[in-house]
């Protein structure tokens, strides 16, 4: 009989939960309308369509007309960006070049949206760095504000080491800045944030965060891929990116994925549920749950193993995120071992995505390269047991042994 | 994510061949940059066979890498002992890979890095007892 699989990699993607399929599957064959169509057909998927954007919108705080389904967070990125860009270049009083800031450590989907706009001369941009914790300063964020600065765009939750950004504090700075630009009246800086990495655990209520725009994605929250939601905040200065029909409110045309968008409109409304059944709710439990097996296991990791460490704040991050780093060991080694167990976790090494350089998030936080090679992601879920993580640790403790015993004091002695 | 890798690959892997160090090498070279991620150290040591040539007696290696830096170490360690150091000289990157049963293409260049340390530890012996 194969063994039993172990997931440790609810950071990369997540199972669609029951409920959500259920909800999904009349979908495909039985309603299978095109929303746009007028007829009865038409008219059904409409309004599934509808009631999703009726959760999405509860569950932000935010109204209907400002949920815009996309095909992903990869895609609300690219639209929040490239789509403020048009949107400033449209109005003939602005003439100077705009500035964006963001950070060092986004998915690779803001940065490389951000470098391409820089690419092609239309904005100029900073990068800004993160603290040894792994965590922006929003005080040099402030200082790195500038007259022509129309977007700022930091991540909720880092997705690779966890760590959580203070999108509070610089949605108040930001609002502070734009009131005592000419009395309020202009709309920038505008703020985003990419939140796929924090619906499951924060709270995304976009007023008290002060944002003007937010991404997310389905499939990071037990829904299906491929579908994902930009939120914009009314009056937002911003053009569609994608040019086709009238769907979305113009913002992003293209057929409704209708089973896609009912999906997420469910596996939104189950966090909320949850949430709104605070403290003694399913969701709050669950996390509570996850964040006492996530301490435990790093606890463990920490205690049985030799030199290895967290990567990233103790504290300030995400309850089902653990990254670790191991000495004189190589992540995809690790992690090819890990698997040979049944054991799926994620690595920063550039030898496990055939990209040369290691991760950009843990070279951000200051790790030299061959730091950076020997780390492993491990992020849990929903259905993570205590004697899931009891295995797992076992066989991180005997690989590291056999990896390290096969590398001898290879890299001690090339350094010293 | 985890390329996929051969089964004989991942063999060489989990049971690599001619793994450790040795205490009297005729010759010991590190290959590799850790900043790269792949860092591999040879011994060699060298008999004469009944020709009077000679042979690699022994090979050893310690690797601090991917699953295919290991495997390629364990592969061409494999592949050179007993062999003359002449023969041994001639074992090429392609050699190893079609042993193992083909490594992923990015792999070629990056992780192996075998065949070079292999030749760097003759020629380093040659050049001791040429001194």
């Amino acid at each position: 009989m194969p063994k039993k699989k172990i997931y440790l990699d609810y950071a990369a993607t997540t199972p669609v939960s029951k409920e959500v399929l259920k909800e999904m599957l009349p979908f495909f064959s039985e309603k299978f309308g095109n929303a746009m169509s007028v007829h009865s057909f038409g008219q059904e998927a409409l309004e599934a369509v509808d009631l999703a954007r009726e959760r999405v919108a509860n569950f932000f705080g935010a109204q209907i007309g400002e949920i815009i389904f996309a095909s992903g967070a990869t895609e609300a990125n690219n639209l929040a960006i490239k789509g403020l860009i048009k949107s400033y270049y449209a109005d003939p009083k602005n003439k100077i070049k705009p500035h964006i800031i963001t950070t060092i450590f986004e998915h690779h989907c803001v940065l490389n949206a951000c470098k391409a706009v820089e690419k092609e001369n239309l904005a100029e941009i900073t990068y800004l760095p993160i603290g040894k914790d792994g965590i922006i300063n929003p005080t040099q964020l402030k200082k790195a504000i500038k007259k022509n600065t129309i977007l700022i765009s930091v991540m909720y939750v880092n997705n690779e080491i966890g760590t959580v950004q203070p999108i509070e504090t610089i949605g108040k700075i930001i609002q502070k800045i734009r009131q005592s630009k000419t009395e309020g009246k202009t709309l920038y800086p505008l703020f985003h944030t990419d939140a796929a990495q924090a619906i499951n655990y924060f709270d995304c209520d976009v007023k008290k965060l002060g944002v003007d725009l937010l991404s997310m994605s389905a499939h990071k929250i037990y829904g299906p891929k491929g579908v994902g939601v930009l939120y914009i905040k009314k009056g937002t200065p911003i053009k569609h990116i994608q040019d086709g029909g009238d769907q979305e409110f113009k913002m992003r045309a293209g057929t409704h994925n209708v089973p896609g968008i009912v999906g997420l409109g469910k596996a939104i409304e189950l966090i909320n549920s949850q949430l709104a059944t605070l403290p003694t709710g399913r969701q709050a439990r669950n996390s509570q749950r996850i964040l006492k097996l996530r301490n435990y296991l790093i606890k463990k990791v920490l205690k049985e193993i030799s030199k290895a460490y967290l990567n990233g704040s103790k504290i300030k991050r995400s309850p089902n995120n653990a990254s670790f780093r191991f000495d004189n060991v190589e992540g995809e080694g690790l992690l090819l071992s890990l698997d040979i167990e049944g054991i799926a976790v994620s690595t920063g090494s550039a030898c496990s995505s055939g990209a040369l350089e290691p991760s950009h998030v843990l070279l951000a936080l200051g790790l030299k390269h061959e730091q950076a090679h020997g780390s492993l992601r491990v992020t849990l879920g929903k259905e993570t047991t205590k004697k899931e993580i009891d295995f797992f640790i076992k066989k991180l403790k005997e690989i590291i042994q056999r990896l390290r015993k096969i590398s001898g004091g290879v890299l001690k002695d090339f350094n010293s | 994510m985890p390329l996929k890798y051969s089964k004989k690959v991942l063999e060489h892997f989990t049971r690599p061949h001619n793994q450790g160090s040795m205490k009297k090498a005729d010759a010991t070279v590190t290959v590799g940059n850790p900043k790269c991620g792949d860092l591999m150290r040879f011994y060699l040591k060298v008999g004469i066979n009944t020709k009077g040539q000679e042979i690699i007696k022994d090979l050893k290696f310690e690797t601090l890498g991917c699953g295919a830096a290991i495997a390629t170490s364990s592969m061409a360690t494999e592949l050179a002992k007993g062999k003359t150091l002449d023969e041994a000289m001639k074992i090429s990157k392609d050699q190893i890979a079609k042993e193992l049963g083909g490594l992923p293409k990015v792999k070629m260049h990056c992780s192996m890095l075998a065949d070079e340390g292999l030749r760097r530890a003759i020629e380093e012996y040659r050049k001791a007892k040429n001194k």
